[in-house]
């Protein structure tokens, strides 16, 4: 379990980290490499080059502006975790970020890099899907921002152009008064979810966001549980309707960790332990 | 092969491309040549002849390979040596004392037999050591120390003593 | 006399090095110059290979040979069948390199020789192997059908080996019975998966003619045993090491792996040091796995739950070679009736080929399986009857009165009929009974299940027979420059902590500490009489060789000890590493006797000069060694067991069962163990807690996944669960004691003991919880999230 050859670069600026992007279609982008190590380890993936960004300049950091909590490339897991800013503006954050893998893969692995690497089962993404979220891509044809909803587009796959790097990811701030909860299943602690739901509570706004991941084969938003909850409120039937109605987002086939049947029943489940937490949490 | 053969003449290195690479390990400046898809977990144990650091799956799950990369653990078999360079890497090497006595962590892991094949331990030492040292204060409830282990595998001990190793630690660390 | 060190809790001789970071894996030997291995593997699970061009390989840079079928030599051959049985016929076993035909998904069809393990992997990917895949059967029960396609055509419905074994008169007790109980159940394939993998290392000095391989093996005689005799070698030239090796678990007694005899002839052939690091993807598809099995037990019993006969038939995935024989099987098969005193049993298996990773014990080795069965099947005959699952035990153990207990017509093994020979079955499960606070469960239960929480009390029993023979070997020397006591056996260690345990024995006896008592293992050079590290036999068969060799040199001491003191050998005492004359501070020290019965010529110190020939205490009335008499403090002896000893247990847990999420929470976890007099009880509870946690793995984990077509699906930690410390639970254990009567030493084997009952303790735990749901029993493990839904769901 050796990675396969190939060129290495580690430009100093965006514009020339473009630049070996572009001038390689076989190129990648290694920031952490917690996922794209592993896949070269196994020769699942095989790039001619790999483009590391780590030393290019304005890369690194987290703010809190405008509503959006704005995570930098090479920001590890780890950091936004940490972060206070963070936990004061979304604290959905930093409760999800305790299911991400283990604390020395999140002390590597950026946020941004499993935005892009898109596992469908993965729990970043969801919470990006869940906060109304964006990334910001950049690329010969200049910079464009991509929301959550058009970015994920299949199990590792991404609308982000192959010379394209996202130099930024965009989490809303909670908004006042709202409450949130993350629930997830995994057979093994810090595995990726068999299912998990990411939910937001805004009783001011009568609205509530509710992400799912490992049931389909991206991180999905569950819009029929969202509309009834909207509608009907937080009661219990409408609880049980919501819950009820959010195991159509399973897609997911059989596989080894679970049946769909399971992760039906399952997703129901967390679902309404999920909104029940946040609403508990509604100031 | 017997004497009169004549030794078959076989190229002597790879032919991967090579990168300059200067980082300190243990607290020492090293400085090489490696090719640029060498893990750190490789560069360590057969460049550097540091054996200390295990390598167990080379897909980031087991553990074994945990060093402490500028201040925090870290799987080396998920990291390049070049993605290293300019780095600060502590290895198993580093935590016991000059003449070899072991540091307190190390004692307690003595002490609670907290391991057995002892294949896992340098990456388990590691990764709890930098908990140790970190400003994010630990969370000594069983849950909180079972917790802070997982992401490193044990095949022998069932980890129960890995617990109270760490808990004895963190005590005798505390009361220095 | 200073407090005995059989029986303490000992720390390790070994924990500073490991601990340091400086312990001797194989990976960490320097070998200058080695060139690395990678493997072709086959990616069908059945196919004829119609060519393998390996050119493009070949003229990789810094790919140094190429090996297929065709230019190994003599390694060109069927490997050996290493523990034949008349139930099998024609046996199967692999070649080192694929010839003609492939039979699993990553057995192994050419091995690249590069500069760098990176170089090897990129030019095994340039291998061109032109496959003809063929139809395969997977499943184990439809493999046996007559339609199901063959693994290996001499073998019809692919059935490797047929036994049935038969104890007493099962047919008549069955006609009497008032009541019998059918169960079936399965245990799905899992795999050891130690933290290292397996590696070999070779290099061969061709000046001197010398072999040396350093191989992670449990087995290092056995293996230059075979490498002598493959390569033709003289054993004395063929020096086998396991050093420090990364756990094994059993996986790592087999021999031969194809690399253990393909890396030291690369050595050989190419005149450079070899090596062979296995990744962790090869370890799934390449080296060996166990556990599935499907049996079909009855109980027959009267009505008051005595059980009068057992009938058990099963099928033993056996993969695509049977290089073990039927040893798995063969244990399930004899450990069937458990610690019940049930007189007559019939007992069927049928090992079947399949075209997957080879079958060889896995720590359990069969018991692990058997003991699912008779115990989901107790436990049903309990419901049946409407016993409290204790009750139906408390009537059917054998008691303390009944040993030996022998169960004539199976024959174990070590090929000797089953005869389990102590133990205290009733007062272990009364300690059980006690310890889990079981007569205020139910009650507990019943609260929870108003709050809404569905708890479960799950039991079982085990026995496990140990120490198998046929002998291992115990050389012991004391040193005469140092006084510390150099100890040899023919075992390795993977963690088991022999270096100390066997210095404990020891030390007691030449009055030493522990920490100057040096073993030295698997080392071919070192001491080559014995077997392998396996069965659960160490600490019984070399604990007692070792024992009885101290003995001798204990004796010789005195002897030598009492002639320097002018004192009787009945006087002296010896401790703190010096013989003294009891009562007095007269004393010398053992490095001072050890010199004293050597004779020499040169002082080269100051203790030697008392041993020259013209010292006072010399002999000069003749020759400097009597007729018969051996320089300097040392002896050999052999232990040779009887049968196997037995040891037994019985785990119980209280769970908690979340119907909503399908998860099991683990809360209690009681062990009562007992393996004889504990040398050092620490160590006994590693090895009981790291096997209960294994066990967890088998109960609730990991299952090895192949799909439709053979290939493995989870071949690697992200997708085949071990445990971490998060899902293995706090154990509680406590021990009982009763002496093996077999051996000097009056103990018995633990390594095995934790993992064999767990899936049963927690199957009958989630039953327990989910009563109220009439949820089938589970009867197959692991159990998983899904499975739980399905039954909650359909019940």
């Amino acid at each position: 379990m050796k990675p396969p050859l190939f060129e290495y670069r580690a430009p100093r600026s965006l514009k020339d980290a473009i630049a070996l992007l572009a001038g390689d279609p076989g190129a990648m982008v290694l920031a952490g490499g917690q996922s794209l190590i592993p896949a070269l380890n196994m020769r699942l993936a095989s790039p001619s080059r790999l483009v590391d960004i780590q030393h290019i300049e304005g890369l690194k950091g987290i703010s809190v502006q405008n509503g959006r909590i704005v995570v930098k490339a090479m920001t590890r897991h780890r950091q936004l975790e940490l972060s206070d800013a963070a936990y004061r503006a979304n604290p959905l954050i930093r409760e999800a970020m305790a299911h991400v893998a283990h604390v020395p893969i999140r002390n590597r692995g950026t946020v941004v890099g499993s935005l892009c690497h898109a596992d469908a089962a993965a729990e970043m993404p969801m919470v990006l899907l869940a906060t109304d979220g964006s990334v910001v891509a950049e690329g010969p044809r200049g910079r464009r921002e991509i929301a959550a909803e058009d970015f994920f587009q299949f199990h590792m796959t991404t609308t982000r152009e192959p010379d394209e790097i996202i130099t930024e990811a965009r989490f809303s701030v909670l908004p006042d008064g709202a409450g949130w909860a993350f629930e997830e299943f995994t057979r093994r602690h810090g595995d990726y979810a068999i299912a998990a739901v990411a939910a937001i509570v805004d009783k001011t706004a009568g609205r509530v966001s509710l992400a799912a991941c490992g049931v389909s084969s991206r991180p999905v938003r569950l819009k029929q549980s969202e509309e009834i909850l909207a509608k009907s409120g937080l009661g219990s039937d409408a609880l049980k309707a919501a819950s009820e109605a959010a195991k159509e987002a399973v897609t997911a086939p059989d596989d080894m960790h679970a049946t769909t049947d399971y992760r039906r029943h399952l997703l129901a489940a967390l679902v309404r332990r999920a909104v029940e937490k946040a609403a508990s949490r509604t100031k | 092969m017997n004497r009169g053969t004549i030794r078959p003449r076989l190229s002597a290195t790879s032919i991967d491309p090579k990168a300059a690479v200067a980082l300190t390990v243990n607290g020492e400046a090293v400085s090489a040549e490696v090719s640029v898809r060498m893990l750190l977990s490789d560069f360590l144990r057969h460049e550097l002849g540091l054996t200390g650091t295990h390598v167990g799956c080379e897909h980031g799950v087991c553990g074994a390979c945990t060093v402490i990369i500028d201040g925090v653990a870290a799987r080396s078999c998920l990291t390049f040596a070049v993605q290293a360079s300019g780095a600060e890497v502590r290895t198993i090497e580093s935590v016991a004392a000059e003449d070899g006595s072991l540091h307190p962590l190390q004692e307690a892991f003595r002490d609670c037999h907290a391991l057995q094949c002892g294949y896992c331990t340098p990456g388990m030492i590691m990764n709890i050591l930098s908990n140790l040292e970190s400003d994010t204060p630990m969370d000594l409830s069983e849950e909180g120390i079972r917790d802070m282990l997982s992401g490193n595998l044990c095949r022998c001990t069932g980890y129960q003593n890995i617990v109270a190793a760490v808990r004895q630690a963190a005590d005798a660390l505390a009361s220095r | 006399m200073s407090t005995r060190a059989f029986g303490s809790r000992v720390q390790r001789n070994i924990d500073p090095q490991l601990l340091r970071g400086e312990g001797s894996f194989v990976d960490d030997i320097p070998l200058p110059g080695a060139l690395h291995v990678g493997f072709v593997r086959s990616p069908f699970a059945r196919a004829r290979i119609n060519s393998i061009d390996v050119s493009m390989a070949l003229a990789h840079p810094g790919v140094a040979a190429v090996y297929t079928c065709d230019n190994i030599g003599d390694l060109d051959l069927e490997m050996p069948l290493l523990i034949p049985h008349p139930s099998m016929k024609d046996a199967r076993t692999q070649r080192p390199l694929a010839r003609g035909d492939v039979y699993y998904v990553g057995q192994t069809v050419a091995m690249v020789v590069a500069v760098d393990r990176y170089t090897a992997e990129d030019a095994a990917a340039l291998v061109d192997v032109d496959y003809d895949p063929l139809e395969v059967e997977i499943d184990l029960e439809r493999a046996i059908l007559d339609e199901a396609p063959l693994v290996h055509q001499t073998h019809a419905n692919n059935i490797a080996a047929h036994l049935v074994q038969v104890s007493g008169k099962p047919d008549q007790a069955i006609a009497g019975a008032e009541h019998v109980t059918r169960v079936r159940v399965q245990v799905d394939r899992s795999t050891a998966a130690a933290m290292e993998c397996r590696a070999v290392a070779a290099i061969f000095d061709r000046v001197t003619g010398e072999l040396t391989v350093w191989d992670g093996t449990q087995a290092p005689i056995s293996v230059r045993g075979g490498l002598a005799s493959i390569l033709k070698l003289d054993e004395d030239k063929v020096r086998v090491i396991a050093p420090n090796v990364g756990g094994g678990f059993g996986q790592k007694v087999l021999l031969f792996y194809p690399d253990e005899l393909l890396v030291p002839f690369a050595a050989m052939h190419l005149g450079r040091p070899v090596k062979y690091i296995e990744d962790r993807r090869e370890n799934f598809v390449g080296s060996t796995q166990e556990r599935t099995q499907i049996h079909t037990i009855e109980l027959y019993a009267k009505k008051t739950g005595e059980v009068v006969a057992l009938r058990d038939s099963f099928l033993h995935d056996t993969g695509a070679f049977i290089p073990y024989g039927i040893a798995v099987a063969q244990v399930a098969s004899t450990s069937i009736a458990g610690p019940y005193r049930i007189p007559n049993i019939w007992v069927e298996f049928k090992a079947v080929y399949t075209p997957t990773v080879p079958i060889t014990p896995y720590r359990g080795c069969g018991r692990p399986h058997a003991c699912f069965a008779i115990e989901r099947a107790m436990d049903q005959l309990a419901d049946d009857l409407g016993l409290d699952r204790f009750e139906i035990r408390r009537r059917n153990l054998i008691g303390e009165d009944e040993f030996p207990k022998l169960r004539e017509g199976l024959l174990f093994a070590d090929g000797l009929p089953v005869s389990l020979d102590s133990g205290q079955y009733h007062k272990a499960l009364e300690m059980l009974h006690d310890k889990l606070d079981v007569a205020n469960f139910a009650a507990e239960q019943e609260k929870a299940r108003k709050a809404g929480k569905h708890l479960g009390l799950g039991m079982a029993f085990y026995v496990e027979g140990t120490g198998l023979g046929p002998y291992e070997g115990g050389h012991i020397k004391i040193h005469p420059i140092t006084g510390k006591v150099y100890v040899n056996t023919g075992l390795t260690s993977q963690g088991q902590g022999h270096d100390t345990v066997f210095a404990q024995i020891v030390s007691d006896q030449l009055g030493v500490k522990v920490e100057d008592v040096i073993l030295v293992e698997g080392d071919t050079k070192a001491f080559d009489w014995g077997v392998a590290t396996f069965a659960s036999r160490a600490a019984v068969v070399s604990g007692n060789a070792i024992h009885k060799s101290a003995l001798i040199v204990r004796s010789k001491t005195l002897t030598a000890a009492a002639n320097m003191l002018e004192a009787s050998a009945d006087d002296i005492e010896l401790r703190d590493g010096a013989a003294w004359v009891k009562g007095t501070d007269r004393q010398v020290s053992l490095a001072a006797v050890a010199t004293a019965t050597n004779p020499l010529r040169y002082a080269f110190n100051e203790s030697a000069k008392a041993a020259t020939q013209f010292a006072p205490a010399s002999r000069h009335d003749g020759p400097a060694l009597g007729e018969g008499q051996a320089p300097g403090l040392e002896a050999t002896d052999y232990y040779s067991p009887p049968c196997a000893t037995w040891a037994y247990g019985v785990h119980g847990a209280i769970l908690e069962v979340d119907p909503e999420i399908c998860s099991v929470k683990v809360k209690r976890y009681v062990c009562i163990h007992d393996c004889g007099n504990m040398i050092n009880p620490m160590i006994v509870e590693g090895q009981v807690m790291g096997g209960i946690a294994q066990g967890i793995g088998g109960a609730m984990y990991e299952r090895i996944e192949f799909d439709t077509d053979g290939n493995m699906i989870n071949a690697n930690f992200v997708d085949f669960l071990v445990p971490y410390a998060t899902e293995v639970p706090q154990v509680e254990i406590l021990h009982l004691e009763t002496p093996s009567p077999l051996n000097p030493l009056g103990v018995k084997g633990v390594g095995e003991a934790g993992c064999i009952p767990v899936g049963a303790v927690i199957a009958s735990g989630i039953d327990d919880a989910l009563r109220p749901f009439g949820a089938a029993p589970f009867q197959h493990i692991p159990i998983t999230p899904s499975m739980i839904h399905a039954a909650v769901a359909g019940g």
